[in-house]
């Protein structure tokens, strides 16, 4: 409850600094504060503190594993203010706006990782995706920032007009909209309905999740979004509906008799598939880090395939290695003066400490033994191994995974071993060790994965 | 009046609805029937709230106020629609100033 709470008043407070602040460095600085303030305060409700005692009538329910979500999920936050803040101000004018709108997807994602009920599923989605609507479109002079924003608004609000008609058939079914009514016995008669109902939720979240059949709007929003926006919608945003995918299946689909580890399957190696092999052919780095973005949703799929304490673990690794490794990645790519391969050419030379960090930022997300992907990967394999159904899908995945090391080692190639002046914009000394802190954070959670898994148990 | 008729016609709409989304080139026809596929839904989870307190009601009288929740859900939607609208219509007038057109086959720059 503190995060939700007080992530919407930050919001709130930001939006008034744009109107009484006028320094980009004081708003800056606002935003970074208050969001280093809201992850103590949810750090705080781990250990059992609550600022405000809302009787929520179980709409909402606090776990340890949503809690543990949130403050992965905003210190990812944290880090990328304070990496790319300053970016950040200079998409547009309107700087303290562009912050008011992440402190308001924070609450989003505060409540989509402690739903009970699908109003709150359906307000939590929402609270998510309309800010980013905004953000995808906050280049305005752009013209591909407001074709990307105008195709991410059509095919999200159709997206959500699929999953309240899933909703309301539920509803018909189980004449309740709490997540604990969803297996009871009541109308016994009606279970198409519920079926039929809980199937459009879930391809409205896969929509948001941009797994396979539904991820065609993913690589031209990634691509035509502002690079830092960019870099949060793919991490941080996207890790939130997936908490949101594996909660509602915790309480939904298990247990309900239904083949839908099937569904899974099928979704997750066509993700596994399209996200990989479309990714080799792309001579844009971003765009190939937005069809990465798909390939390595495949990967979190696996945590709503197998349902196990493995999965809820490497969901929380998955996360973490994810946005850790991609919030570095971009924050990179964003001080690149050209996008394609070629501009890395030699980047070694100018730039060492970048090109040091963006290779093991790389040869995490590529799931290279002492990096923090690498268990984050087998942390996911082993739940589905241990789910016992549908091994194919395992020997599919690792396959998939060797097939990403060649288009992430193309960029190391050619920071490494091609000749040419990468140009990058100026870099200040702290970016270089900011960005050197985060590529230490990766490999030394890569070693220790159970300095962040303890706190799931305690 | 069976509940039966009230369930076709809100289908009947969404299914207008999503014939339009996938049809109409124009980016305002678009939203509009992303809009009639949210009140589609408003009225089917009218009639099933309906629906269930006639059921409900008279066999168990605590739950009397079974049906009332979905009424609520609708407010919400409403309020999300409203939000959505603010959102949407500023960006296709963003989109319309750059290219004076709201013809969604222009949105194909982002391709190559």
């Amino acid at each position: 409850m503190n995060a939700i709470i007080l992530s919407a008043i930050l919001g709130v407070i930001l939006m008034f600094s744009g109107i009484f602040v006028t320094s980009k460095t004081a708003i800056r600085n606002i935003a970074t504060a208050g969001m280093a303030l809201l992850l103590l305060v949810n750090i705080a409700e781990q250990g059992g503190f609550h600022l405000f005692n809302v009787n929520t009538h179980n709409m909402l329910v606090f776990s340890k594993f949503g809690l543990l979500f949130n403050s992965i999920a905003f210190s990812a936050t944290l880090l990328f203010f304070l990496v790319s803040a300053k970016d950040i101000t200079n998409v547009g004018i309107n700087a303290a706006e562009y912050f008011a709108l992440i402190f308001f997807i924070s609450c989003g994602i505060a409540i989509v990782s402690s739903f009970n009920s699908l109003l709150l599923l359906f307000l939590g989605i929402e609270i998510i995706s309309i800010p980013l609507y905004i953000l995808t479109g906050s280049d305005k002079r752009n013209l591909k920032s407001n074709e990307a924003s105008l195709k991410y608004f059509l095919m999200g609000s159709f997206s959500t007009g699929i999953m309240l008609l899933g909703i309301a058939l539920v509803y018909g079914a189980k004449a309740s909209f709490s997540m604990e009514q969803m297996h009871s016995s009541i109308n016994a008669g009606r279970n198409a309905w519920f079926y039929a109902g809980l199937l459009l939720v879930l391809i409205s979240m896969l929509f948001k999740v941009s797994a396979a059949p539904f991820h065609f709007w993913t690589p031209d929003v990634y691509d035509g979004a502002p690079t830092v926006f960019t870099s949060f919608m793919a991490t941080i945003v996207k890790a939130g509906v997936f908490i949101a995918l594996v909660r509602l299946f915790d309480m939904s689909f298990v247990g309900s008799g239904y083949d839908w580890q099937l569904i899974i399957a099928i979704v997750t190696a066509a993700t596994l598939f399209i996200g990989n092999i479309t990714a080799i052919f792309q001579q844009s780095v971003k765009r190939m880090l937005a069809y990465s973005s798909i390939a390595q949703a495949g990967f979190m799929l696996f945590g709503v395939f197998s349902q196990n304490d493995f999965s809820r673990e490497g969901i929380i690794l998955y996360t973490l290695g994810y946005s850790l490794a991609t919030i570095g990645i971009f924050a990179v790519l964003i001080k690149m003066k050209d996008y394609t391969f070629e501009g890395f050419n030699g980047l070694a030379r100018t730039e060492p400490v970048l090109a040091a960090t963006t290779t093991i930022f790389l040869l995490s997300l590529a799931g290279i033994p002492l990096t923090i992907g690498f268990f984050a990967k087998y942390f996911m394999l082993a739940s589905a191994v241990k789910s016992g159904s549908h091994l194919w899908l395992v020997i599919f995945a690792i396959l998939c995974a060797a097939i990403s090391v060649y288009y992430y080692f193309r960029v190391i190639q050619s920071m490494y071993f091609k000749t040419g002046l990468a140009e990058t914009e100026p870099v200040t000394p702290v970016f270089r060790w900011l960005l050197a802190g985060m590529a230490a954070a990766v490999i030394i959670l890569g070693i220790f994965p159970n300095l962040v898994l303890q706190y799931l148990y305690f | 009046m069976p509940i039966n008729l009230y369930i076709f016609v809100a289908l009947a709409l969404f299914c207008i609805g999503v014939i339009g989304v996938l049809t109409r080139r124009n980016a305002i026809i678009i939203f509009m029937c992303i809009e009639l596929m949210l009140n589609a839904v408003n009225l089917l989870l009218v009639a099933f709230s309906k629906m269930h307190l006639a059921e409900m009601g008279s066999a168990a009288p605590a739950l009397a106020n079974n049906g009332t929740d979905a009424q609520l859900f609708v407010f919400f939607i409403m309020v999300v629609a409203a939000a959505e609208v603010t959102v949407g219509l500023a960006i296709i007038v963003m989109m319309y100033r750059n290219t004076h057109s709201v013809d969604v086959n222009f949105l194909n720059r982002l391709k190559n």
